[in-house]
Formats: structure tokens, C-alpha cells, sequence
């Protein structure tokens, strides 16, 4: 088979490919960032200067290759010339979500070795520079945002600025440095370490090398083409392997334009003002615009209430014709062509997705109804699948074909397997190095080539892969009867009412739900119902709200064998949260940790007394605590009680 | 020399006396906080330095200027500005247009010249929106913006009103109670932007405010006012440990119970 990279003529790191870029494209734009109200734009040219500069002060100030540079951040121009000059210097960058704590941020800068950390402002800055003690590997804490920053006096401080001027002068020095440093770089150089957020334990840090990244963008692109004229708007934490792919390797690869918004709370009146081509997301997000766009219908005039409600259902129609693979007939196109111009333009304008082209789900499983919303609108939302040890990607949906349940086909280039043990097995040059230094863990994801998901899935006879749950989640209740958590629990959260669901029932008798209720637009449903609360402990514990999240439970149970039904449900007086640990920063629900910590609310699922008291303190991210008093209504759905 | 000097003033309402010969001196650059008991004339005391009230006998002198007969429109162009307790804005206009009205003593073409938004009067526009941008980006008000300041939570509006009185660029500002009515977070959050008014923007600030800890945490120099009289001055420290402080504080939270 043919070296995928060879279609990158030689270019095969990521910081050969931005000096190709800058040769190539010059003064097109490479990315812009929004602020002080104005789109400011980078072309390739300066992308490529700032990250020489920066690459060399690095180096000046005693980085070498091999080493491990830390970033974290929110999304800025910033946080990817950090990376590309790192990784031009010879060195390999480590992502950290930017809202992890002190600990997370401190095992993690530990672990990898940093001898650098980029931060971006003061409050990443605050993290390490509380921590540094414990940290005697950092050389150098740089920062980008230099606000509330003036009065710190710390040796290893220095402004992102001050590099760029060191690398200047070492530039001037030794004029041919940075394109020997960039020459020197080879596809099976170690270009991230990527910490996986991990449902159990300690992160682990995979090795990707440029092969990896780079052959996995490409397959891709094969599937689901980028253009050189795109727009992408970087959102999602930099972090995450499926926002390194985007960013960078396809960025790169391609040369598309990546947009950073204004803060994180202007994200989607920026995507609307980008007007995207491309977009990965994970489900929340998605799932987001949807509620967010039902909420705001129900507070419009009658005339656009209306409107919604007599275009929205030719849109699903059509998208159902589509989805079965059968010709839509004339009449219907005629209804879509009008339902386009009297709704459907307008609502895609409004989101910001009259362009959008390539639009994917991934990280999650995303509710059949906002499959639908999507596609009757006209953008064509797939899933896609993959773990961060195979670069992000290992399947996705392909255009006009496109089912609910699986994730899709692989990519090309990629092998699925399913292992004897119902396991999913993976093969691509996209699977990683190893982790790092963690020889024991590497043998356990990689056998022969073959990567080991962790999920327990089939391949149709279609080829579509179907993934079911995580191998070690899928359980047997006490009868024997095999049930996965996941599938219900996603189920549970396809309901726009419910945010949150952990299905509990290990060795007991009988399936039970924790579930969290979604304040927005529960919060809205009361507002119309003229149902008073206060905070999300008191709505949570209406009775009125139990009713309601009832029916969405009761709805679930009908589509389930009787055995791995839902019998009792409380509604938490709390949201979980990642600060507490009870989510991986990718927002996935860490079980195990949430079972210990709610075991008195599983006693009392399991129990007679139908409610129990709790007296807790909650923890903020700032370390304040507050105490929640509360009694916590167990819920017994009664179709299920006689049937039991 | 001190940019703020107040000296003996005098108010009263009638037969209520609001100040009696109450004299400080603010230096540039400080964070000078007034606190005192619930009717002590703190706010009676930012109205006569801004010039809502004009004090019966004693004078005010800002930049080296006696201010005391001036008009509050007066001192503003001299480079005062302030925020109120009871927030102040044009609740039916958006946030920009709000602070871009703050720009309004700094703008020297009229309304006609604006109206065409042609050549030295679109520079000028032009130039105060960008100092306008700098100050939205200062106390990270990017995502409201455009909303119709009416509509927005509270501490945000508050967040607005003191985005227009700095709109001025003013030499001295004045905050009556900036965190009053704010919930932790949002106090903190304030906090820190006062903090980097002062600090990175050189701005003088004179404020009222409850909250003690914050006032002991960020203040350079602290004046005690107790029914309408002076009772001390001087660093967070040293007012704290003062008898007649404690007395009056003391004092009145026996009278609360």
C-alpha cells in the first residue's frame, strides 16, 4: 500500500508544512481571532514568523529536543504557535484542559517531564505558579495574556513577547537555526503526548507521532473533503485529540482558515458571524442548539411559531426519505424547495450554518431527534468514532448513508476487528507510539498493531460498526441478564429534560437511575408551567419535575427488555460535575467514583423508605464549599413495580 | 501633592446635618476607600466631590482647582467620573452605545459633522469606538455587547455602569457601593477589575463600600466617617485597630440586634 503522507511531498511534520504554507499561500489569511470587536487576521507569512521567533527563544532559553512543553489555555492564535514551535525545536507539546485543577494540572506537568509551560493568563498562570514547588522539572512559565500579571516578580515568569524577542536575536545570531531545527524533524518524531482523560485512574499520555496525526487527517479528508477556502471555528479545548486534528493536522494539511472567538462565552454569535464550512463537536454542543432553538421558538411571535411548525415537518420528512436511501418524490422537493425559503434558510442563517458542508458528532452517542433536527434542516450531521490512541478517528458516517445506531465505516486505511471477547480491535498508521512511560499499559492497548478500544461493539452487514458500551460496563444484574449502562443511560439523555444519567444495578436485583435534570430547559418548562423554584437543589426536587422526567423514563423503558428496565429513579440535588471528579474533563461519567460517592442514594434506591436524607458539603472550583440540606425522593415508576 | 483635597466641608439638609467639617486628602494613584454605619454620609460626601450636592461652607479641590462651586458637568470635563449606587444607565440603549455616550465629553465635532460621519469627525468615531473595544475587552463584557442593557442580570449592569464612567478616562473615579447586591463570585470578580483599574490604569479611585474584607484587602488608605463626622483615616491596618472605629461599628450592631 502507498504511504498516505507521500501526498504531502516530503512535508511530513507539522512544521514543515506551515514553512510550505507560508511559501505557498504567503498572505492568505491563516487564522483570525476576534478582539476588541474586529476579526484580526494572521496570514501564513506572520503565522510563520511568530513561530520561528518563538521556536528559537525556547531554544535560547535551553530548550532541546525531545523535551515536553506544557500548554494550557483557552483557544488562541497563541496556543497553536506554541505548539508548531515546539514541535520545530524538536520537542513535543502536552495539551492541558484549561479548566483542570491543581492537581490534574500538577500530576500531568510531572508526569510528562515539562521543562516549559505555556500559559495563557493569569488564572493559568495562578495554577502553576501554586504548585511549582512540587514542580522542580519547569524551567520557564510563559504567559500570553500579560492582564493582572504586572506585579509578579517570579524569576521563571516571562511574557510570550520576551521569547519572540530572544528568538529574534538567536535568529540574528545563527540566521539558518529554525529551518535546520525544521529539516531535522521526521514523521515518526513524537509530535503530542496527548492525556487521555481516563474514566478510571490516573490520565494516561499517549504518544502520537506526526505519522500518526498526519495519516489519520488525510484518510479522513479522503471521506469527508476540506478545501483550502474553508472556514473552522476552534472552540473545543485545544486539548482534546479531535481539536488537535482540526486545528493542526488538517489545518495544516489543507490550509483552511481556523478562527478563534472572542471568549468562550461568544462562541456561537461568532460561529455565526464565521459562518463555518467545517464542524466537529461533540453531542452536548449539538445538543445544545437544538434545545436552544425549541426554547427560543417557544418565545417567538405566533407568525415565526408557525412558520417553524409547518416547514420543520416536511425538513424531517425529506431527511427520512433520505435517511432510508429512497428517491424523495417530486412533491415533497417542491414542499422542501418552499419550506427552504420560508424557514429553513433563515434558521440555518441563524446558527451560523448556511455554509456548513461537514458536520460531525464524535466523543459520544447523539440522540436519533437531533440526527433528524439536523438533517431536516439540511446540515448533514454524522457520527463519527475513535479514540485519542488512534489519532481521534477511526470511522465515520459517509454522506448518504447515514444510520443512528452505528458510527459509521472505517476510514481508509484503517482495519476493525471485532476480538473473540466482543472487544473492537483497530489497525491504522494512525495508532500511537505508546504511553509514556507506562510500558505496562502500552501492552495492554497494543497487541501486534491491533488497538484495544475498551468498547464492546459488532459490525453490521453493512459494515457499519455499532459500538454497544465500554467492555468492563456491560453488566449482569443479579438474575443474569447482561444489561450496558450506557445504552440506557444514553437513552435517558436523548430526552431534552435530562442531562445526566447513571444507571446503576451491578449484582442487584434490578435496574435503578441517578439522574440530572437539565436546569435551562426544565428551568424554562417551569417558567411556563408557573411552577416556582429557586436554586437547581429545589427544582431538582419538585414533585412536579419527577412527573415530568417520569415520562421520559417510562418512554425509555417501553423500547427495553423487561429485565433491564429502569425500576426507580432519583433526580440528584446536585449537577455532576468534572471539578468533583465525578466527569472526565471530556464530560464523560467516571462510575465507579460516582457510585462510592452517592452510595447512601443507591442504598436508598435499593431500600423501603422511599427518600433519604443528605447533609453534604459541595466543593466550588475557587475551593469554597456549601452545604446542601435536603430529603432526596426516591421515584418508583408503578408499571414496573406490578410487573416486577 | 494630592490630587483630591477635601477640606472642612459642611452639608446640611435644613436642620440635618449629612457632614460636619469633615477634611481628607486623596493621593494619586490610591485606592481610597470610605466606609462607615448606614447613614454616616459616604454617599452624601461622593455627591458634594462630584457635585450633586454643593457643601454649605469648606472646599473641595481637585488637580490643585478648588471644584466646589463648580457644575457636575463642569467636573467632568475636568476628568471625574463616577458610578451610583442605584445604577444609572440608559436601560433602553445597548451596552456600546452606553460607554460610547461616555465618550461624549472627549468628542470635539458636532452633531452635524458626525451626522455625515465623514473625514476628521469618522476618525474620531472611529478612534472612540476602539478606546470604547479596549474597555469592553478590559472588563470582559465581549458577549453582551450589542444586548439592550435592560435586559442584562444586574451584576453585569453594574459591570456596564462602570465601564462608561472609565469611557471618560477619567482622572479620579468615584464608586458608590460597586458590589452591593452581588453575590460572591460576582464581588470577586469586581474586585479584581478595581483592582486592575487602579493598577494598570493608573486611575485614581475613591469608594464607598460594605463589604469588609474587600475593602480591607484592596484599599491603600481608609476613611471612617460616623454621623457625618470623621473618625479615622489612615491604612487598612491601622483603621482597623482604632477604638472609635470599632466603637462605632460595635455599636451599631448592638443596636441591629
Amino acid at each position: 500500500m502507498a504511504d498516505i503522507l507521500d501526498r504531502l511531498e516530503g512535508d511530513d511534520t507539522f512544521p514543515k508544512l506551515l514553512v510550505r504554507n507560508a511559501e505557498r499561500f504567503g498572505s492568505r489569511v491563516a487564522m483570525r481571532e476576534k478582539e476588541y470587536g474586529v476579526w484580526q487576521p494572521f496570514t501564513w507569512r506572520e503565522v510563520h514568523e511568530h513561530v520561528r521567533d518563538f521556536s528559537l527563544g525556547l531554544v535560547a532559553l535551553g530548550l532541546s529536543p525531545g523535551d515536553k512543553v506544557a500548554i494550557i489555555g483557552d483557544n488562541r492564535p497563541e496556543w497553536i504557535w506554541s505548539e508548531i514551535a515546539v514541535q520545530g525545536a524538536g520537542a513535543a507539546s502536552v495539551g492541558l484542559y484549561q479548566d483542570s485543577n491543581l492537581t490534574e494540572v500538577a500530576y500531568v506537568i510531572d508526569h510528562c517531564d515539562a521543562t516549559f509551560v505555556v500559559a495563557e493568563d493569569q488564572e493559568q498562570v495562578d495554577k502553576i505558579l501554586d504548585m511549582l514547588e512540587k514542580l522542580p522539572k519547569v524551567r520557564c512559565v510563559v504567559y500570553t495574556d500579560p492582564r493582572g500579571l504586572r506585579n509578579y516578580r517570579h524569576p521563571k515568569l516571562i511574557s510570550f513577547e520576551a521569547v519572540e524577542d530572544k528568538g529574534r536575536e538567536l535568529g540574528r545570531a545563527r540566521p539558518g537555526a529554525w529551518r535546520e531545527g525544521v529539516e531535522r524533524g521526521n514523521a515518526d518524531q513524537v509530535a503530542i503526548v496527548s492525556y487521555t482523560s481516563g474514566t478510571t485512574g490516573f490520565p494516561k499520555g499517549a504518544m502520537l507521532t506526526f505519522r500518526n496525526l498526519l495519516s489519520m487527517a488525510l484518510a479522513l479528508g479522503e471521506v469527508d473533503p476540506k478545501r483550502q477556502d474553508d472556514e473552522f471555528v476552534s472552540f473545543l479545548p485545544l486539548a482534546w485529540i479531535g481539536e488537535q486534528m482540526m486545528s493542526l493536522s488538517a489545518a495544516l494539511a489543507v490550509g483552511f482558515t481556523v478562527n478563534f472567538p472572542e471568549e468562550p462565552e461568544t462562541v456561537m454569535e461568532n460561529i455565526r458571524e464565521i459562518g463555518p464550512d467545517v464542524m466537529f463537536a461533540p453531542p452536548r454542543i449539538w445538543e445544545n442548539l437544538t434545545s436552544t432553538v425549541q426554547v427560543k421558538i417557544m418565545d417567538t411571535t405566533p407568525f415565526k411559531r408557525l412558520m417553524y411548525n409547518a416547514c420543520m415537518p416536511i425538513g424531517r420528512r425529506v431527511a427520512e426519505f433520505r435517511f432510508a436511501k429512497q428517491p424523495v418524490p417530486l412533491g415533497w422537493r417542491v414542499l422542501y424547495r418552499l419550506a427552504h425559503w420560508g424557514l429553513l434558510r433563515a434558521l440555518k442563517d441563524r446558527l451560523g450554518f448556511t455554509h456548513l458542508r461537514s458536520a460531525s458528532t464524535g466523543g459520544a452517542a447523539l440522540g436519533p431527534d437531533v440526527f433528524r433536527f439536523f438533517h431536516a434542516m439540511g446540515v448533514p450531521l454524522k457520527q463519527i468514532y475513535g479514540q485519542t490512541e488512534i489519532s481521534g478517528i477511526s470511522c465515520i458516517h459517509r454522506n448518504g448513508d447515514i444510520q443512528f445506531h452505528t458510527v459509521g465505516k472505517p476510514i481508509p486505511g484503517t482495519e476493525v476487528k471485532i476480538a473473540p471477547t466482543g472487544e473492537i480491535l483497530s489497525r491504522s498508521p494512525a495508532v500511537f507510539a505508546g504511553y509514556y512511560k507506562n510500558d505496562q499499559a502500552t501492552a495492554e492497548a497494543l497487541e501486534e498493531g491491533w488497538l484495544h478500544s475498551g468498547d464492546a461493539g459488532y459490525l453490521a452487514d453493512d459494515g457499519h460498526l455499532v459500538v454497544i458500551d465500554r467492555i468492563k460496563d456491560v453488566m449482569q444484574l443479579a438474575d443474569g441478564t447482561q444489561f450496558s449502562p450506557q445504552f440506557i443511560e444514553n437513552r435517558l439523555k436523548f430526552s431534552p429534560y435530562v442531562k445526566e444519567a447513571v444507571v446503576v444495578g451491578k449484582g442487584r436485583p434490578y435496574l435503578t437511575a441517578m439522574l440530572n435534570i437539565d436546569m435551562g430547559v426544565v428551568g424554562k418548562w417551569a417558567e411556563k408551567n408557573r411552577l416556582s423554584y429557586t436554586t437547581y437543589t429545589d427544582l431538582s426536587a419538585k414533585r412536579e419535575v419527577y412527573d415530568l422526567v417520569q415520562r421520559a423514563v417510562d418512554q425509555v423503558n417501553e423500547t427495553l427488555p423487561a429485565a433491564a428496565r429502569v425500576k426507580k429513579f432519583v433526580l440528584l440535588y446536585k449537577e455532576l460535575d468534572a471539578d468533583d471528579e465525578e466527569l472526565t474533563r471530556t464530560r464523560k461519567v467516571r462510575r465507579g467514583f460516582v457510585e462510592e460517592r452517592y452510595r447512601v442514594v443507591i442504598e436508598a434506591l435499593y431500600g423501603d423508605r422511599g427518600e433519604v436524607d443528605i447533609d453534604t458539603t459541595i466543593r466550588f472550583q475557587d475551593g469554597k464549599t456549601a452545604r446542601i440540606q435536603t430529603t432526596l425522593v426516591v421515584r418508583e415508576l408503578e408499571s414496573q413495580g406490578k410487573a416486577a | 501633592m494630592a490630587i483630591l483635597t477635601v477640606k472642612h466641608v459642611i452639608l446640611h439638609f435644613r436642620g440635618v446635618t449629612a457632614l460636619s467639617d469633615v477634611s481628607f486628602e486623596v493621593e494619586p494613584g490610591a485606592l481610597h476607600s470610605v466606609i462607615g454605619p448606614n447613614g454616616a454620609g459616604k454617599t452624601s460626601l461622593l455627591n458634594c466631590i462630584s457635585g450633586v450636592y454643593r457643601p454649605q461652607r469648606g472646599a473641595i479641590h481637585f488637580a490643585g482647582r478648588d471644584i466646589a462651586r463648580l457644575s457636575p458637568a463642569s467636573r467632568t470635563f475636568l476628568g471625574i467620573a463616577r458610578t451610583f449606587q442605584n445604577i444609572a444607565l440608559f436601560k433602553g440603549m445597548t451596552v456600546l452605545d452606553n460607554l460610547l455616550i461616555g465618550r461624549h465629553v472627549h468628542e470635539q465635532h458636532g452633531v452635524l459633522a458626525g451626522g455625515l460621519y465623514w473625514g476628521a469627525a469618522k476618525a474620531e468615531e472611529i478612534a472612540n469606538r476602539e478606546i470604547v473595544e479596549d474597555i469592553v475587552d478590559f472588563l470582559e463584557i465581549q458577549h453582551i455587547r450589542k444586548k439592550v442593557v435592560g435586559t442584562l442580570a444586574y451584576g453585569l449592569q453594574k459591570r456596564v455602569e462602570l465601564a462608561r464612567a472609565l469611557a471618560l478616562e477619567p482622572k479620579l473615579l468615584l464608586l458608590d457601593e460597586p458590589m452591593a447586591g452581588m453575590n460572591a463570585e460576582e464581588k470577586e470578580d469586581m474586585a479584581r477589575f478595581v483592582l486592575d483599574i487602579n493598577e494598570d490604569r493608573g486611575t485614581t479611585i475613591v469608594m464607598i463600600e460594605h463589604d469588609m474584607g474587600v475593602v480591607m484587602d484592596i484599599s491603600h488608605r481608609v476613611t471612617v466617617l460616623s454621623f457625618g463626622e470623621k473618625i479615622a483615616d489612615g491604612s487598612p491596618e491601622e483603621v482597623q485597630g482604632d477604638a472609635a472605629v470599632q466603637e462605632a461599628y460595635l455599636g451599631q450592631s448592638q443596636a441591629q440586634d
